[in-house]
């Protein structure tokens, strides 16, 4: 008997193997290491383990000899002896799967499940074969929908409480639970109140048998017609990863994949469901410009001969930043650097803008010292200054609540606005602008004006200098300008420099679009115009001499009758774009409108030439998430029609311009990242598609990162539908689908590049407009199921789009003499009016007026202005 | 609009201070509502739900699970006749079906006056006078035939209104709840247990740690 102290291994023995496992470490996962496989059914590597289904008995000896015992409830120790396969384990193993199979329809047959069933397979591998059970089995009504996205089956309920317990858990929303006892128990919801959690899909990916399926997938496909690429999700930032399937040229369904930096397998109903606006029929196919009113398809060539006259034309008038371009979050990192490469190092405007007055200046995040997912969740405490994660970032959400939950972490969160992290926080503070300062200034200060939260930074041992301290920074309200956020974060990162930050901007690839010159005055790797490398400037020939306009400045200049041409790739300001009155009076005002887009968005059906663009999962390529990581996008589907990947339009317009931007591929433009952007050195698409680097890479690559661990293991039963459709069919006690490995060193030239500090960004506080006389402070923020093409054009998911909505605390109804239910009308600063139901909440703050975005009553609203550093509104009742 | 009526509703606030986990309240407050609606209406649980911090569907699978918690409509009186073992010998078989016939009604329907729920019950620990019967959970027993067409008779001419309150009333006299603990003091009290607890463990088990 021999423990190895310095890892509190203990030794013991599995059917008289020796092994070494982590002390405390559950037995069945202890022997699935060693090569091992225990049956199990309510046992779940992200639950906590319930020991329910008895499904892992093994035996056990102990004082008196061997007995049976749960696997999965059972720590390992010193000298442990276990036997998994023997007459008494066989006896017990037929016996749990005979009990189970009493109430089983055996529908197999007519089973979403049928194939990749982990009772099937069990029963077959493990099962006595046939059962003694004459009587009635009990009868439920089928299916029954528990919510728009998920039915239940109750007689094929095994309740393994997997669901339940990941809806209590995991997700924080119990609203599914067991029913009643002994044979008469049933998963259920409460009447009326349906399975409306944001992480619903989860349970249908988790339960292992068919009694819970999504309604986007019924009866669409059986397992072995299924094939499957990894990739991430890109609707957000969070980039989960995911296991695409597909049959016959369609997305059948998205899986989450175990990511242990990411998203624990776990994904959002908005990304897993989203693949049904991909497989939409309103997808645009073919170019098509306008005649008149409407639109008449054209060819690409002509199409593309046209931009390129467009260009030359703008470019002849001597001011090249007459020519704009903004990009959109379906963008890979390929597509962005393509479209970069053709603005800035073609074109020579440097007037790109990735994103709609809702984020954060680029070069302001690229000053903030950068924490990771990993770091946030496990920091001493983390600060939140952002919007709702859980309606931007789901499975963010996720990962801080577990962290929270687990007591690795503790959360003060500050803002304007109510939020889902007041739950999970120790102190929920309500600021105005000016405190907002002053708390940058004096939160780890003895004479700190903020002493509860002070008091908690100082209990998790956060150092003076902000060492231990993670940062989630993102605009937690909308109706303040940008402006307010970044000073705030400037502010803080002085006076705390050892603080970092983790951006948590929503949109997809925000982060590739920042680190590879898809923002205004900043270059591939980050560097300003002035700072850009020789290998840079003399792959991109025409750099701009000076620096260009974001989003709101090139609106302002079309409203001067500035910009001649404006392409808006995948971007749709007119539906996204906050001040609204100023993005359409704008593109109203454009020279030329050029959208390269997936579906009609308001934005491309009122622009001059739409040219069909590829979706995800119909191209490969490389995103960035939040944190900085890396990692692959692949293709699953072609494009329908003519539509063509983002990167090589940009690239085919390059050719008009008798330039050639030089990639064939997107892996080449990969390497030409890793080339020109000292970030991205030591990237490429092999190394990025080698198994230990499948969870993707953080940029820049340090030597830290290269003791990158092997992925999770995947469990065929803890995710069924990847594992069967990766053995099809095959059975396998084979434990990682994935071999173990290292990437490679990155070589001499791929010293990290000198981080840009917070020292060379002033913060400017703007200056906040006194309070006009009888309006109220503005609340502004989205909902996970807000407006936008992706939603609209998903059957499922279109059902759950939200209203606008108003809220206010019931000391300001009550000073408004309004009650719940009454109709108020909100007036913004130019008079526009829209109605609301009034909901009354008491968590928005006294003297605040909350709304939901979406759409309005009257198109014209517009509250948020661009020009306003924070936003006022006029309430009545109407 | 609230489910609870002032008087409960206050008792209810008490029920849920008396615990350092408001969950706790849970069981406590199904059977308040009980007292007062005489089941637990969905419009109830809800409130109970919000009153303990939980979703509605943990209140509905805790009351499902138990007997004494319904969640249908039950008559003003629940009548439960015992057939397990003693009982039956007894003739409680015979007693169920000659309560059915004389209520009109099978084992778990309730009669169309909503005055009464037949039950077939299990032991409930009445054996010395089997066979019985409860009402409310208020013994009745041995049974004749007679005796329960009595009891009946009794029973909807409210001649036993002192001894057996409507459905849902388990208990007609409260205590006085103590004072609401802060729950500063009660982790206080909690933390000092764990210490002493964790004292008098090491004082046994000098080499803790190891094995158990
Ligand atoms: S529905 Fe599925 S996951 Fe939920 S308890 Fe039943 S078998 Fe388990
Ligand atoms: S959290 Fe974001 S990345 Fe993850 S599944 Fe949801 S939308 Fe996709
Ligand atoms: S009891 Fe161990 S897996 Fe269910
Ligand atoms: S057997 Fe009827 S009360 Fe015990």
């Amino acid at each position: 008997m021999s423990t190895d102290e310095s890892q509190n291994l203990v030794t013991l023995s599995i059917d008289g193997r020796e092994i070494k496992a982590k002390g405390g470490e559950l037995l069945i996962e202890a022997a699935e290491k060693s090569g091992v496989f225990i049956p199990r059914f309510c046992y779940h590597n992200r639950l906590p383990q319930v020991g329910v289904c008895r499904m892992c008995l093994v035996e056990v000896k102990g004082p008196r000899g061997f007995s049976l015992q749960p696997s999965c409830y059972l720590p390992v120790s010193e000298g442990m002896e276990v036997i998994t396969q023997s007459e008494k384990v066989k006896k017990a193993q037929d016996g749990v799967l005979e009990f189970l199979l009493i109430n089983h329809p055996l529908d197999c047959p007519t089973c979403d499940k049928g194939g990749e069933c982990p009772l099937q397979d069990q029963t077959l591998t493990y099962g006595p074969g046939e059962s003694r059970f004459a009587e009635e089995k009990r009868h439920w009504e089928k299916p029954i929908a528990i919510s728009e996205l998920v039915f239940l089956d109750r007689e094929r309920c095994i309740q393994c409480d997997r669901c339940t317990r990941f809806a209590d858990v995991v997700a924080g929303d119990a609203l599914i639970e067991f029913i009643g006892r002994g044979d008469h128990t049933e998963v259920n919801v409460f009447p009326d109140r349906p399975f409306s959690s944001y992480f619903s899909g989860n349970t249908v990916q988790i339960c292992p048998v068919g009694a819970l399926t999504a309604a986007p997938y019924r009866f669409k496909a059986r397992p072995w017609d299924l094939s499957q690429v990894e990739s991430s999700c890109m609707a957000c930032s969070m980039g989960c990863r995911i296991m695409v399937q597909s049959s016959q040229n369609g997305l059948t369904r998205y899986l989450g994949l175990d990511s242990d930096s990411v998203n624990h397998g776990w994904l959002c109903d908005k990304g897993r469901f989203g693949f049904e606006a991909i497989n939409s029929a309103d997808r645009v196919t073919s170019p098509m410009i306008r005649k008149g009113d409407s639109f008449v398809e054209t060819s690409w060539a002509s199409a593309l001969s046209l931009i390129g006259s467009k260009i030359v034309d703008a470019k002849a008038s001597g001011d090249p930043s007459r020519i704009g371009i903004m990009l959109g979050s379906r963008l890979t990192n390929e597509d962005i650097y393509a479209w970069v490469k053709l603005a800035k190092g073609v074109i020579g405007t440097d007037s790109v803008d990735s994103q709609l007055g809702d984020g954060l200046r680029g070069e302001v995040i690229a000053a903030l010292p950068r924490a990771t997912v990993n770091e946030a969740v496990s920091a001493k405490a983390v600060l939140a200054f952002t919007g709702d994660i859980k309606e931007e970032i789901p499975v963010l959400f996720l990962r801080l609540r577990e962290a929270i939950r687990n007591g690795r972490t503790k959360l003060v969160t500050v803002g304007t606005r109510s939020s889902s992290l007041d739950k999970l926080s120790e102190v929920s503070a309500r600021v105005t602008p000016d405190q907002a300062r002053l708390l940058a200034m004096e939160v780890t200060k003895d004479s700190s004006k903020f002493p509860e939260i002070s008091a908690v930074l100082s209990k998790q041992g956060v150092g003076a200098d902000g060492e231990g301290l993670v940062v989630l920074l993102g605009r937690e309200n909308l109706a303040w300008d940008q402006s307010i956020v970044e000073a705030f974060a400037l502010e803080l990162s002085r006076s705390l420099p050892k603080a970092k930050f983790l951006i948590t901007l929503r949109g997809s690839n925000f982060s590739g679009a920042v680190d590879l010159g898809g923002v205004p005055r900043l270059l591939p790797g980050r560097s300003s115009l002035e700072t850009a490398t020789p290998v840079l400037r003399q792959k991109w020939a025409n750099l701009p001499a000076q620096g260009g306009r974001g989003a709101k400045e090139m609106f302002n200049a079309a409203l001067r009758g500035e910009l001649d041409l404006l392409f808006l790739v995948g971007s749709d300001p007119r539906q996204d774009y906050l001040d609204s009155e100023l993005a359409n009076s704008a593109l109203d005002n454009v020279g030329f409108v050029v959208s390269v887009d997936t579906y009609l968005s308001r934005s491309s059906s009122s622009a001059d030439l739409v040219l069909p663009a590829a979706a995800f999962a119909e191209k490969a390529g490389t995103t960035t998430n939040l944190e900085g990581r890396v990692f692959t996008v692949n293709q699953k589907v072609t494009s329908p029609g003519l539509c063509r990947p983002d990167w090589t339009i940009a690239s085919e317009i390059a050719l008009e311009l008798e330039e050639d931007l030089g990639f064939g591929s997107a892996e080449d433009i990969l390497d030409e990242i890793a080339e020109v952007s000292p970030l991205h050195w030591g990237l490429s698409w092999h190394r990025l598609t080698k198994s230990a680097a499948l969870d993707g890479v953080v940029v820049p690559i340090t030597a830290t990162a290269l003791s990158i661990r092997p992925r999770a293991m995947l469990d065929q039963i803890s995710t069924p539908g990847i594992a069967s459709v990766w053995n099809q069919g095959l059975p396998s006690s084979k434990t990682s689908y994935f071999d173990d490995g290292t990437i490679e060193e990155p070589g001499s030239a791929s010293q990290p590049p000198a981080q840009a500090s917070v020292a060379s960004v002033e913060p400017i506080w703007p200056v906040a407009p006194v309070q006009p006389l009888g309006t109220m402070r503005l609340g502004y923020s989205r909902k996970l199921y807000g407006q936008g093409e992706h939603l609209m054009n998903s059957p499922h998911l279109s059902k759950l789009i939200v209203e606008a909505k108003c809220r206010i605390s019931s000391k300001t109804a009550k000073e408004l003499g309004a009650e719940m239910g009454d109709s108020l009308r909100v007036a913004d600063k130019a008079g526009g009016e829209s109605l609301f139901e009034l909901e009354i909440d008491d968590s928005v703050g006294d003297g605040i007026v909350e709304l939901i975005r979406g759409s309005f009553s009257n198109p014209g609203f517009s509250p948020v202005r661009s020009d306003e550093a924070v936003n006022y509104v006029k309430v009545e009742r109407a | 609009m609230s489910f609870f009526n002032p008087e409960n509703l206050e008792k209810a606030q008490i029920l849920v201070g008396l615990y350092p986990d408001k969950r706790s309240a849970l069981i406590p407050l199904c059977h308040l509502a009980q007292s007062q609606h005489g089941h637990l209406s969905n419009e109830a649980m809800v409130e109970i739900a919000e009153l303990v911090g939980v979703q509605p569907a943990e209140v509905y699978g805790t009351a499902s699970f138990y007997d004494m918690l319904h969640t249908e409509e039950v008559g003003k009186y629940l009548v439960g006749v015992c057939t397990n073992v003693a009982c039956l010998l007894s003739g409680g078989q015979e007693l169920l079906e000659h309560a059915s016939d004389v209520l009109g009604i099978p084992p778990g329907a309730t009669t169309e006056d909503g005055k009464f729920t037949l039950e077939e019950v299990e032991c409930v620990a009445h054996c010395d006078k089997a066979p019985c019967a409860q009402v409310n959970y208020r013994y009745f027993g041995p049974l004749t035939n007679g005796d329960f067409d009595q009891l009946v008779d009794d029973l909807k001419s409210d001649r036993l209104s002192d001894s057996v309150p409507p459905h849902g009333v388990l208990s007609r006299v409260f205590r006085d709840a103590p004072p609401m603990v802060p729950l500063e003091i009660i982790h206080q009290e909690r933390r000092v247990m764990d210490e002493a607890k964790k004292a008098r463990l090491a004082a046994q088990n000098p080499d803790a740690g190891g094995k158990q």
